[in-house]
C-alpha cells in the first residue's frame, strides 16, 4: 500500500483485501466490552475540515480513539484558514505539530494531492470536491461483502456482484471512488442517471452505463442512490425535483423489481422523498445504519494499516 | 518600412556596427540555408553576403546559428500596471529578449485596465525606457473588460502608443452585438479584434478541458465547443462587416477546422496557437499541480496534432505565447483556486523547434513566418517582422539549433511558472538585435 490514500484507484486489488480483511478483524472489537486498542498509542491524527461534515469527521474520530490515537480536529470556521490562511501554510502548521496522519475533507478536488506535497505524514482523503471519497468506497465494499457473501468472506473479492449506482454521478466523489474500487475488487458497476448528470466520457470508466434506472432494477445485486442536491436544478441539470425522482427515485415499487437478495444503500445524508423514498430507506434491504458502523471499523483499518500495522507484512513500506 | 523612421529606445545611444560571421539566414529566399555574413550599422542591415569585413565592427562568430528576424509575440501579459509582483515591463521586456523577441504586444487586462490612451501610453513609454523590446500595447475592446460599453478605441489609436490591437484578453467579447459593432468600428483606423473565445454560460466554474480527464478528476469541464462556437460566431460577423478578426490562443482541433473553413471563403480571419498548446495535454493536470492550469486549457493529444498541422499548413497564421506571469502563491494552491496562465517568453522559440521543427512539419523560414512575419502583419506594427534583407531594420534572433536539450530553468521574468520546469528542450537563443544594438549576447541580457 502507499503511503496516502487519496484515490481508490491506488489500491490494488491486495491492498483492497487487506484493508477489507482487517476492518473485519476489527470489527470483532466493536462486540467486546473494551472497545479500545492501544495500536496507536502516542501517534497523532489530525482531522482537517474545510467543509462541513459532521459525520465523516466523528466516524474518522472514533476510528483514531479506538485505536488510541491522539486527535486533533481542526476545522475550518473560526480558525486561521477563514481569515485567508493558504493551504500550504495550513499544512507547514500541521507539520510542525507533528502529525503522523492528516485527514483532510475539502471543498476543492485535487486539496489532498497537494496537501500530500507539503506534509511528511499520511494523508488520507476524506472527500475532496467532486473527486473522490475512498474511505466511503471501502465501506461500502465491506458492506457488500458483508451483506452478499455468505460464509467466511476472508480474502474474498467481490466477483460477479452488480452494483448500479444512481443518480448525479457527475458532481459524485462517491461514486467515482465506488466505481475504480468495486471495479478493482471484481464487481460489475453500472451507473444509472439522467445523461446531464454523467460526465462526458464516462463510456471510457469501468463501468457501464444506462439511462434507463428501471431496466437495471431486476439485475442489480446492490442498487446504490447518490443524493442529489436540489441546487442542481437551477442549472438545468433536470427540470424538476419531481421528475427527477419519478425517473430515478428510489421508491418501494421500483423496489419491488430487485431481485429478493438486492439491498439498497445510500452514503447520506439522504433526501428521503427525492432519491429514495422513507419506505424503502428504512426497508430491511436497506444497509444505511449499517454502513455507519461499517464506516468506523473501515476507517480504523486505514488507520492501522497506514500508520502502524506491523502485524501485516505487506504493508512494511 | 525603414527602420530610421521608428522611435529608438531612449536609453540607449547610437549603436557601434557588428558583423555577424558565417551565419544562416532563415528565409533570405536564395541565401536560404547558406552561411553568410550580416553588417548591422545605424540600426539596419547594412550588408549581408559572404566575406564581408566591417572596419571598426564588433564582430560575432555566429558559425552554425541560424538568423531569424526578430520575434514578435502578439500576445504578451505584462502585468504592468498593477500587478508589479508579477512582472513589470522591465522584467516582461528582460524575459522576452532573452526568448529572441524585439517587439510584443502587451494585453490590455492590466489595473487599471489599458482601456483609455492614458494606460496605453503609459505602458509604451515604459516599454521604451526598458529598451529591451519594444513594447506595443494592445487596446481594450471594453470598459473595464466588463463587456457593456466600447472603449474609447478611436482615441488610443491616435494616441501616441498608436494602438491598433483590440482585444479583452482574458474575457470574451461574448454579446454578439457588441462583437460585431467593435469589429465595424476599428475599420476606421485599420484595427482587429483579438478575441479571447469563450462561451462564458458554458465555461461557468470551468477548470480543465472537458473530457475523460476533467471526469476523472472530478474538475468541471471547459468544453471544446465553449470555444468554437464564438469562433464560429466571430467569423461569420468579420465577413458579414469585412473587417478584421484574430483568434486568440485557439486551443482545439475543431477551432482550426472552422478557422480554415473561414480562410477558404477569403474572410479576413488571423488565428494564433500558443507554444503550450503545441506541446502540452490536459493528462498533466492527473497531480493537480495548477502550473499546468491555463485558459484556455490544455486540450488532448489528438487537438495538439491537429493545431501542428494547422500552424504548418498556414491556418493558424503565427505563435503567439500568451505569456501569463503569476506570483508563487497564486498557483501555490488548490487548482480550483489556483490563477490561470503560464510564462513562455523564454521558451517559446525553444518549444517551436521541438513540436514543429524537430517533427519536421517547420523549416526555419516557416519558423521566421509564423514567429516575426505574420505576427507583425497582423498586429499591424511597422519596423518588425521583414525577412532579413539588405537596408532591412536590424531586428533579428541568432539562435542555436543544435545546443544540447537542457531543462527548463528560471530566468528573467519575475514570475516561475512556467509548465516546461524541468523539461529539457532543444535549442538556445544566442543573441537578439533590436535596431543593432544586442539586448542578449552569449544568451544572456547585453
Amino acid at each position: 500500500m502507499k503511503r496516502h490514500l487519496i484515490s481508490a484507484g491506488d489500491l490494488t486489488r491486495a491492498d483492497a483485501l487487506l484493508i477489507l480483511d482487517t476492518a473485519e478483524e476489527l470489527a470483532s472489537l466493536a462486540d467486546r466490552p473494551i472497545k479500545k486498542l492501544p495500536t496507536l498509542r502516542g501517534r497523532t491524527v489530525v482531522n482537517l475540515f474545510f467543509e462541513d461534515s459532521t459525520r465523516t469527521r466523528i466516524s474518522f474520530e472514533a476510528a483514531a480513539k479506538r485505536l488510541s490515537a491522539d486527535v486533533i480536529n481542526f476545522s475550518a470556521k473560526g480558525s486561521s484558514v477563514a481569515k485567508g490562511e493558504s493551504l500550504k501554510d495550513t499544512a507547514l502548521t500541521l507539520e510542525a505539530m507533528g502529525a503522523d496522519a492528516v485527514v483532510i475533507r475539502h471543498g476543492a478536488s485535487g486539496a489532498p494531492h497537494r496537501l500530500a506535497g507539503w506534509v511528511q505524514g499520511s494523508v488520507v482523503n476524506a472527500g475532496d470536491g467532486t473527486h473522490e471519497h475512498p474511505t466511503q468506497a471501502l465501506l461500502d465494499a465491506f458492506t457488500i461483502r458483508r451483506r452478499l457473501k455468505r460464509g467466511s468472506t476472508r480474502g474474498a473479492g467481490l466477483d460477479g456482484i452488480r452494483v448500479t449506482i444512481v443518480g448525479d454521478v457527475l458532481h459524485s466523489r462517491v461514486a467515482r471512488s465506488n466505481v475504480l474500487l468495486l471495479s478493482t475488487l471484481g464487481a460489475q458497476v453500472t451507473l444509472a442517471g439522467p445523461p446531464t448528470l454523467l460526465p462526458l466520457a464516462v463510456e471510457n470508466w469501468p463501468c457501464a452505463v444506462s439511462y434507463d434506472l428501471d431496466s437495471e432494477l431486476p439485475k442489480s445485486d446492490v442498487v446504490m442512490m447518490l443524493r442529489v442536491q436540489q441546487e442542481r436544478m437551477t442549472a438545468a441539470y433536470f427540470p424538476s425535483v419531481r421528475e427527477y425522482s419519478r425517473r430515478y427515485g428510489l421508491d418501494a415499487a421500483r423496489m419491488g423489481r430487485l431481485p429478493d437478495h438486492a439491498i439498497v444503500m445510500h452514503p447520506g445524508p439522504m433526501n428521503r422523498g427525492v432519491e429514495i423514498a422513507a419506505d424503502v430507506a428504512d426497508s430491511a434491504r436497506s444497509t444505511i445504519v449499517e454502513q455507519v458502523a461499517n464506516g468506523v471499523t473501515t476507517r480504523m483499518a486505514v488507520l492501522y494499516l497506514l500508520l502502524g500495522g506491523t502485524e501485516f507484512p505487506a504493508v512494511a513500506q | 518600412m525603414s527602420a530610421a523612421c521608428q522611435p529608438g529606445p531612449t536609453r540607449l545611444s547610437a549603436p557601434g556596427p557588428w558583423l555577424i560571421k558565417g551565419v544562416t539566414v532563415a528565409g533570405s529566399g536564395g541565401q536560404r540555408d547558406e552561411s553568410t555574413d550580416i553588417l548591422l550599422s545605424d540600426g539596419a542591415i547594412a550588408a549581408i553576403g559572404s566575406g564581408l569585413s566591417g572596419v571598426g565592427a564588433q564582430v560575432l562568430d555566429a558559425q552554425g546559428l541560424i538568423a531569424l528576424p526578430g520575434l514578435v509575440d502578439l500576445h504578451t501579459h505584462l502585468r504592468e500596471p498593477g500587478r508589479e509582483d508579477a512582472e513589470t515591463v522591465e522584467t516582461g521586456t528582460r524575459a522576452a529578449a532573452l526568448g529572441g523577441y524585439t517587439a510584443v504586444h502587451a494585453m490590455a487586462n492590466t489595473d487599471p485596465v489599458a482601456d483609455t490612451a492614458g494606460v496605453v501610453e503609459q505602458v509604451w513609454r515604459l516599454g521604451r525606457a526598458a529598451g529591451h523590446c519594444d513594447v506595443q500595447p494592445v487596446g481594450a475592446v471594453t470598459i473595464g473588460l466588463a463587456g457593456s460599453r466600447l472603449a474609447e478605441l478611436g482615441t488610443m489609436a491616435d494616441s501616441a502608443a498608436r494602438v491598433r490591437v483590440f482585444s479583452d484578453d482574458g474575457r470574451c467579447v461574448a454579446d454578439p452585438l457588441l462583437m460585431r459593432r467593435a469589429l465595424e468600428y476599428v475599420k476606421a483606423f485599420d484595427g482587429v479584434i483579438a478575441q479571447h473565445a469563450q462561451e462564458p454560460r458554458l465555461t461557468e466554474g470551468a477548470q480543465l478541458n472537458e473530457g475523460e480527464m476533467s471526469g476523472r478528476l472530478g474538475l468541471a469541464g471547459w468544453p471544446a465547443v465553449a470555444e468554437e462556437a464564438i469562433i464560429a460566431r466571430d467569423c461569420l460577423l468579420a465577413a458579414h462587416v469585412g473587417s478584421a478578426l484574430h483568434v486568440c490562443h485557439v486551443s482545439t482541433a475543431g477551432s482550426a477546422e472552422i478557422i480554415r473553413w473561414a480562410k477558404s471563403k477569403g474572410w479576413p480571419v488571423t488565428a494564433e496557437v500558443t507554444p503550450h498548446h503545441l506541446l502540452l495535454t490536459d493528462e498533466l493536470a492527473e497531480g493537480y499541480d495548477p502550473v499546468f492550469k491555463v485558459n484556455p486549457p490544455l486540450r488532448t493529444a489528438a487537438d495538439v496534432a491537429e493545431l501542428r498541422l494547422a500552424l504548418a499548413d498556414g491556418t493558424i497564421d503565427c505563435v503567439a505565447t500568451d505569456h501569463a506571469p503569476h506570483p508563487v502563491e497564486a498557483k501555490e494552491t488548490e487548482w480550483s483556486e489556483a490563477a490561470f496562465g503560464m510564462t513562455g517568453l523564454e521558451t517559446a522559440l525553444r518549444v517551436v523547434q521541438l513540436a514543429m521543427v524537430d517533427t519536421g512539419m517547420l523549416d526555419w523560414h516557416g519558423v521566421a513566418d509564423r514567429m516575426s512575419v505574420r505576427p507583425a502583419r497582423i498586429g499591424r506594427l511597422a519596423g518588425h517582422g521583414a525577412l532579413l534583407a539588405l537596408g532591412g531594420p536590424a531586428n533579428l534572433t541568432l539562435y542555436d539549433p543544435a545546443a544540447p536539450a537542457e531543462a527548463v530553468q528560471p530566468g528573467a521574468s519575475k514570475s516561475r511558472n512556467t509548465p516546461f520546469a524541468g523539461m529539457e528542450l532543444p535549442g538556445r537563443v544566442v543573441a537578439t538585435f533590436l535596431r543593432g544594438t544586442p539586448t542578449v549576447l552569449e544568451g544572456k541580457l547585453a
